[in-house]
């Protein structure tokens, strides 16, 4: 197979892996919707309820086998092949697959069926999310990003983020379970708070040595080996940071009495969103400071622009104090901060007006 | 082990003493080591929100131009440079000391509970949350005695009474707390060696040209504030050849898939040159010190003659890419020429476009492709003084214009030289001529030497091993008693007590399992 059929193959993988995560919803809702009038402590003796809910997972566990199947395509779509993480879509296509997963190894290991609709509704959403708004062209890596430490820098941040994601619900789940006197339906059936409290926990306490290595380990070898400097205090290693505080705090926030359950969870939130802020906000909004091309559609241009950047640095202090009115040099300024700034389009040339008007091409 | 140290309330009457004991203990309690811990996420925000001066100086002075009124108060908030700010630097600082004050006494209470036995069987076993109890027909020392011998097969620490066997095990968890904590420290000082004893320079080397390690010949050099020359190695080297590779077809054609750089350098003054083949994620290690490819471009050799026909100025000037296309911006001068100076300013395009519109229109000039396709060098030429020797700012990239003068064309446009390889062009009045001669390429280098950084790399990998067993060795306890009742069998009770936050209470595997070894040998 070509690399462009792969991509197609890859593309559809994850299209139907979509379609079945979406008839699992669907059978989960019917499952929910048929809990309502149950007693938590009653047999479910509808049929249609129960077999709901048994299709659900069902549903699931092939969508995840789908969208195994996906991944590894799109891996054999890039020339060379990869691991296909190498943008924001497939960090999010293998970012919910390890969410799924972790779903499913629960649930067979810790009777957590429950989890069910409400990861298969992320799921779902994030899918979504990944289809309608996140560039999905498959890149050949740039040589910045060509490295063993790649791999293993970026399957860690996957598995971590997953794994803080399903935390996440779980500690969501705790909060609206703790202030629930529900005593029928979906919310009655899910265990105590104290016990998601727990498995909240559990799941956190996973996630969070493997963000440990993805952060402090192998992402500062990698940058070392690209950059020539293993910490830069770039903003995506600043968010990265202040997730693994947020999280450590949340770790000694139920080690301390007082702050176990309700304001832990909040703290697992606003690690969780510190998380989340790092992925979108910084790659859309702060891309401009970050080294980490990584996400940004274009991905070379940040190795040479940085460098063309910072040779331009002493440029751009001199020019600063200098040439106030901005001739040609300002333009340059601008150019060079703007090839940083938005790497995704290559016309700068709105700066370059002062030499425009008598283009002459004759000599 | 788990509640850790708490606050404690302020004392009524307060002597010094027991103010600093106070102030020790507030210090220390895991409630100030958590706030700190937020504290110092929250501090970390602004770096990466405000342009960093060690980071991206160029974005720091735009910003300044841009926001003129704030910049002065962002100065004195320090928020162009968050990671040594004196604020930032106050909270980890308290954190570490908060950090040593946690494992300096927490340390000793381990040190000593290694050597204590086990700590004896509750007087009630009924009580704790696990616990169950059979009957059996051997006597109360021998149950005791298989006991103590199946609690010692699954490595449980065991410590016989008289009546009851005490069992204890998974105390590598506080160990694994004790080491993650020490170990940040030891990533910390790494940190801070790399940062004070380092060094980190750039270099721009023109294909051909060579690099002796010598802090006179950096472009730009940034040393740690104990930094001492002396350690610097005598290497050298030459950039024999360069090549890019670059898409030319698919979606992202045009972007440059990889470059190598081939050296040939000398470790050492008087050693043997070997040859390096230096690529992006293939740094070059000499002793303690890296060298790294972080950029390229192009240098256009152009040679200027003057008013007098002498060459002024001929050689290749590295041009500074400004697009993904490669259109770069260079600036040659020729101070020495006679009757006046002359400077160069322009764009080079390595592959020219004139891109026209439907109706014919010209749009503006671009470069296409990163590679030499189709190379334009289109450069103004100013005269005059070109502030050169005045001191103050003499940088390569920039035309002090201040005092130089634009030369124009007879109708006053400023007269432009689009030059292609080979070509000449004379300048108007009699001021020199100047050729493009061809082109070269640059690499941009980075040197950088930073010691501590396997102490860091230690320090983290420690940490992580640390946090394993703090997070999943399940401290636990259990007690056996038996006791011989009136009709002359033996009741033996069995209690279990996990002391790690995450373990579920119903669940009672172990218990069973041990229960079943017990009952099992004895039928
Ligand atoms: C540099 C800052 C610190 C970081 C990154 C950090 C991180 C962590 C982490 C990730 C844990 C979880 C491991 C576990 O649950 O066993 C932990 C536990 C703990 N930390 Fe820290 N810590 C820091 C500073 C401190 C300080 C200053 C203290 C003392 C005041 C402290 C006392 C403790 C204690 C007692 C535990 C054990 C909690 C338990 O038994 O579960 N830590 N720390």
């Amino acid at each position: 197979m070509t690399d462009a059929q792969w991509e197609v193959l890859s593309y559809q993988g994850i299209l139907a892996a979509a379609f079945l995560y979406f008839l699992a919803m669907l059978a989960y809702f019917v499952e929910v919707a048929g809990l309502r009038t149950v007693r938590a402590d009653e047999e479910v003796t509808s049929p249609r309820t129960a077999v709901a809910g048994r299709l659900g997972l069902v549903l699931t566990t092939f969508a995840a086998v789908v969208h195994l199947a996906a991944l590894v395509a799109r891996g054999l779509a890039a020339d060379p092949n990869r691991v296909p993480w190498g943008n924001m879509y497939e960090f999010t296509i293998a970012g919910t697959f390890v969410v799924t997963v972790l779903f499913l190894v629960s649930s067979a290991r810790l009777g957590a069926q429950w989890l069910g609709p409400v990861v298969v509704t992320v799921v779902v959403a994030a899918l979504m999310a990944a289809f309608l708004a996140l560039d999905d062209a498959v890149l050949p890596l740039p040589d910045a990003l060509n490295s063993v430490w790649l791999v293993i820098h970026v399957v860690s941040a996957v598995i971590a983020t997953g794994a803080f994601t399903v935390g996440g619900i779980l500690s969501v789940l705790h909060l609206v379970k703790a202030r629930s006197t529900a005593e029928r339906g979906y919310l009655a059936r899910v265990p105590s708070a104290d016990r998601l409290d727990q498995l909240s926990y559990r799941m956190h306490a996973f996630a969070f040595p493997v963000w440990t290595f993805a952060v402090l380990i192998t992402g500062p070898i990698w940058a070392h080996q690209a950059w020539g400097s293993y910490w830069n205090w770039d903003p995506k290693e600043v968010w990265a940071f202040i997730t693994f505080v947020v999280y450590a705090a949340y770790l000694h926030a139920r080690a301390t009495a007082g702050w176990r359950g309700r304001k832990a969870a909040y703290l697992a939130l606003a690690g969780l969103a510190t998380l989340w802020f790092n992925f979108i906000g910084i790659n859309f909004f702060f891309g401009a400071n970050s080294q980490h091309s990584y996400a940004a559609p274009e991905t070379d241009s940040s190795v040479v622009v940085g460098a063309s950047a910072q040779a331009a640095e002493e440029v751009g202090v001199v020019v600063g104090a200098r040439d106030a009115r901005g001739g040609t040099a300002g333009a340059l300024l601008d150019e060079s901060h703007e090839a940083v700034d938005d790497q995704g389009e290559d016309d700068h040339h709105d700066h370059d007006l002062e030499h425009s008007p008598n283009v002459d091409t004759s000599s | 082990m788990s509640e850790g140290r708490q606050a404690t309330p302020l004392p009524g009457e307060l002597g010094l003493r027991e103010l600093a004991r106070w102030s020790w203990r507030q210090l220390t309690s895991m409630r100030t080591a958590l706030v700190l811990l937020l504290l110092l996420a929250l501090a970390a925000v602004p770096g990466s929100v405000v342009p960093q001066e060690d980071i991206d100086s160029l974005a720091v002075s735009q910003w300044r131009e841009d926001h003129p009124r704030l910049a002065p108060i962002w100065d004195r908030l320090d928020l162009f440079s968050v990671y040594t700010s004196v604020w930032f630097s106050a909270i980890y600082i308290l954190l570490m000391i908060s950090l040593v004050g946690c494992i300096v006494p927490r340390t000793g209470v381990y040190w000593r509970a290694l050597r204590a036995r086990p700590p004896k069987a509750p007087r009630n076993l009924g009580r704790l949350p696990q616990h169950t109890s059979y009957v059996a027909a051997e006597s109360p020392d021998a149950v005791l005695e298989r006991a103590a011998s199946v609690l010692g097969e699954r490595r449980f620490r065991v410590a016989s009474d008289s009546d009851a066997v005490a069992a204890e095990r998974g105390r590598v968890r506080e160990a694994g707390n004790l080491l993650f904590h020490i170990a940040v420290l030891v990533v910390l000082v790494g940190f801070a060696i790399g940062g004070l004893y380092g060094y980190k320079g750039g270099i721009i080397v023109v294909v051909g040209k060579g690099f002796s390690n010598n802090v006179s010949l950096y472009d730009d050099f940034a040393p740690g504030s104990l930094f001492d020359p002396a350690v610097m190695e005598q290497f050298s080297f030459e950039v024999t050849d360069f090549e890019a590779r670059w898409l030319t077809e698919g979606p992202s054609a045009g972007q440059a898939r990889g470059f190598v750089s081939h050296l040939e350098y000398t470790a050492e003054e008087g050693a043997e040159p070997q040859e390096y083949d230096l690529r992006v994620n293939h740094p070059l290690a000499i002793g303690g010190t890296d060298v790294f490819l972080i950029g390229h471009g192009y240098a256009p050799v152009i040679t200027i003659r003057d008013g007098n026909g002498e060459v002024a100025k001929r050689g290749a000037t590295p041009f500074l890419p400004t697009t993904q296309t490669f259109e770069s911006f260079g600036v040659v001068k020729a101070p020495g020429a006679e009757p006046d100076q002359i400077g160069l300013e322009g764009t080079f395009y390595p592959t020219f476009d004139l891109p026209q519109g439907p109706d014919g229109e010209l749009g503006l000039p671009r470069s296409t492709f990163g590679d030499a396709y189709n190379p334009l060098l289109s450069l103004f030429v100013y005269t005059g003084d070109l502030g050169l020797g005045d001191g103050g700012g003499d940088s390569v990239y920039v035309l002090d214009k201040d005092q130089a003068e634009l030369v124009t064309k007879e109708d006053g446009q400023p007269f432009r030289l689009d030059l292609r390889p080979g070509d000449t062009v004379e300048l108007p009045d009699g001021l020199g001529s100047v050729t493009f001669e061809g082109l070269e390429r640059w690499n941009r280098i980075q040197v950088s030497r930073t010691p501590g950084k396997l102490l860091a790399l230690g320090g983290v990998v420690l940490a992580l091993l640390g946090l394993l067993g703090s997070l999943y060795v399940r401290p636990r306890r259990v007690w056996v008693r038996a006791r011989r009742q009136d009709d002359g069998t033996t009741l033996v009770e069995v209690a279990r007590l996990d002391r790690s936050g995450a373990s579920d209470p119903d669940d009672h595997r172990e218990l069973a399992e041990i229960v079943t070894a017990l009952t099992k040998e004895s039928s």
